[in-house]
């Protein structure tokens, strides 16, 4: 394809005059990894829930190429239609993933509720897709019947991820997938979203304070501060030769094991 | 039967009171599911004991109705006692145990087995009028959800009840789609009761004393239960028939008979039940 899946112009929700997400351009090509990183209060996280539709925009314009190649602006779109689009075209993974489960509701009726919820009214197919994404996200399918309630942080994370992508969206929304996992897990949480991003090219953008995580998801990296994006370009060149002084700090701030 | 006091307006509720519901009634019936909210009063018995009923009750008896009054299907529990008492006392009208011969039935729990006719009304009393509380505790977010028909989390429930116990467990409150477009919940009737919703002839009113919503199904209305493909909507059915009356048609109660527990099956529409008896004793 030749053109962004989501293209952002001057996108603006400033919660005080200089604060919140202030003045953003970004595009999205398919199936890349675009990074999002800065400090706490950056307005990684609100820049994110602007795009996705999930808080609207005081200005600028967010130009979304839906399946059928038809440009959707979202800063115009009624909020039915974005709700539908969030089902069909977005999957957002929470950085908790009680956020983003229905934590006693079993892993099965978890993944099948975005199904169900485009009209899928067998139960038959809904459990058999249901299994196979358990499969996909390295979770045990002898669990479709458990509560998430009792599964690990690991495996709720995962769960999410294979709630968000069984209706295949073209566009996923991370916001610290990795958060409050410890090391080991989140290595493996980190294969496996590689793995699937890669075979399935979906397009992602993904936030994150781990400079790790970025360097080993994202294609492409936009550093910002103070609700603005100070620096961008592809990751390694973004972290082995920074410009901007604050990028130089972020950088010089990843802890060197050796 | 005591007389009928003095002292109080005619049905216990002030005139403005059942303008107001009234005109809560005419949004509900002609938007069918559609959750109106009203102004609940404090009625004289307490929430849960069919406070919404008996004030929908209220707003639309007049001096020439027929009332009966079920609670479970029975007329000579004490709920449906007591509120026929409270509307013989207070509004002085003729009540029933007869359903044909009634014109208004104020009912908690079921729907009569004998059809009713056109120019009959059913009043429900429900404790919880929203059907997608049980997934979504906020009700700016399940307002949102009805104004966008955004019902796929019912099916979620559904789905549950398959993967738990393979098949659909939900035995009563069985969700409902009226006319196409708003999910409902039927108030606890048993879903043996849903088919007798689709299309019926009599006007059903629904009243939540406790949430303070009104709901309506106008006659001629479609009711559709929600269910899988693959795992359509069944109503109960029993080994046994009806032990007093031996109907095969009615939703039977198993009542324990004595210590050793043994047990009988019976009509749970009282009024049912004693007009098969005298039928087949006639």
């Amino acid at each position: 394809m030749d053109k962004p899946i989501l293209t952002a112009r001057e996108v603006t929700r400033a919660y005080t005059p200089d604060q919140g997400c202030l003045g953003v351009s970004l595009d999205v090509w398919p199936g890349e990894v675009l990074g999002i990183v800065g400090e706490s209060g950056s307005g990684k996280s609100t820049l994110l829930r602007l795009l996705s539709g999930q808080e609207s925009a005081d200005s600028g314009s967010i130009l979304f190429l839906d399946r059928a190649g038809t440009p959707i602006e979202l800063t115009e779109t009624p909020e039915s239609a974005l709700r539908y689009l969030g089902r069909t075209e977005f999957g957002i993974i929470h950085q908790n993933p009680r956020d983003g489960l229905r934590l006693r509701i079993s892993a099965g009726g978890n993944i099948g509720e975005r199904l169900m919820g485009v009209g899928n009214r067998h139960y038959g197919d809904i459990r058999a897709i249901a299994e196979s994404w358990l499969t996909e996200v390295e979770i045990d399918p002898a669990r479709i019947d458990g509560k998430p309630l009792h599964f690990s942080g690991g495996m709720q994370q995962r769960l999410q991820i294979a709630r968000n992508l069984v209706t295949n969206p073209r566009l996923v929304f991370m916001d610290e997938p990795t958060g409050g996992l410890d090391v080991s897990v989140q290595a493996k949480l980190l294969d496996t979203l590689k793995r699937l991003v890669h075979d399935l090219g979906i397009a992602v953008i993904i936030v994150t304070h781990d400079m790790g995580v970025a360097r080993l998801l994202a294609d492409r990296l936009l550093v910002m501060k103070q609700g603005r994006v100070i620096e961008s370009g592809l990751t390694d060149q973004v972290l082995d030769d920074p410009h901007a002084a604050y990028t130089q700090q972020l950088v010089a701030s990843i802890l060197q094991v050796n | 039967m005591q007389a009928e006091l003095t002292g109080y307006n005619f049905a216990y509720l002030d005139e403005q009171t059942k303008r107001m519901i009234r005109r809560g009634l005419l949004k509900a019936v002609a938007v069918p599911g559609l959750q109106v909210p009203f102004g609940g009063r404090e009625m004289p018995l307490p929430y849960g004991w069919g406070t919404g009923g008996i004030q929908v009750t209220a707003s639309v008896i007049g001096s020439d109705d027929v009332l009966k009054v079920i609670d479970q299907g029975a007329d000579d529990t004490t709920n449906a006692v007591s509120i026929r008492h409270f509307f013989a006392r207070t509004a002085g009208v003729e009540t029933t145990e007869v359903t044909e011969e009634a014109s208004l039935i104020q009912t908690r729990h079921r729907i009569p087995e004998s059809p009713l006719s056109e120019g009959q009304i059913l009043i429900y009393q429900v404790p919880i009028p929203e059907p997608l509380r049980f997934i979504e505790p906020r009700e700016t977010e399940t307002r949102k959800m009805h104004a966008l028909t955004e019902y796929g989390v019912m099916h979620v429930k559904l789905y549950e009840d398959i993967a738990q116990f393979g098949q659909i467990s939900t035995a009563y409150a069985y969700p409902v789609l009226v006319n196409g477009r708003y999910v409902m919940d039927p108030s606890p009737i048993p879903k043996f009761d849903n088919p007798k919703m689709h299309q019926s002839p009599a006007l059903q009113l629904f009243g939540a004393g406790r949430e303070k919503r009104l709901y309506a199904v106008p006659p001629y209305t479609d009711v559709i239960s929600l269910d899988f493909e693959d795992h359509p909507f069944e109503i109960q059915s029993w080994d046994e028939d009806c032990a007093l009356c031996g109907a095969t048609d009615s939703f039977l109660d198993e009542v324990i008979i004595n210590d050793a527990g043994e047990r009988m099956f019976v009509c749970s529409d009282t009024h049912y039940c004693r007009q098969n008896r005298d039928a087949s004793d006639g």
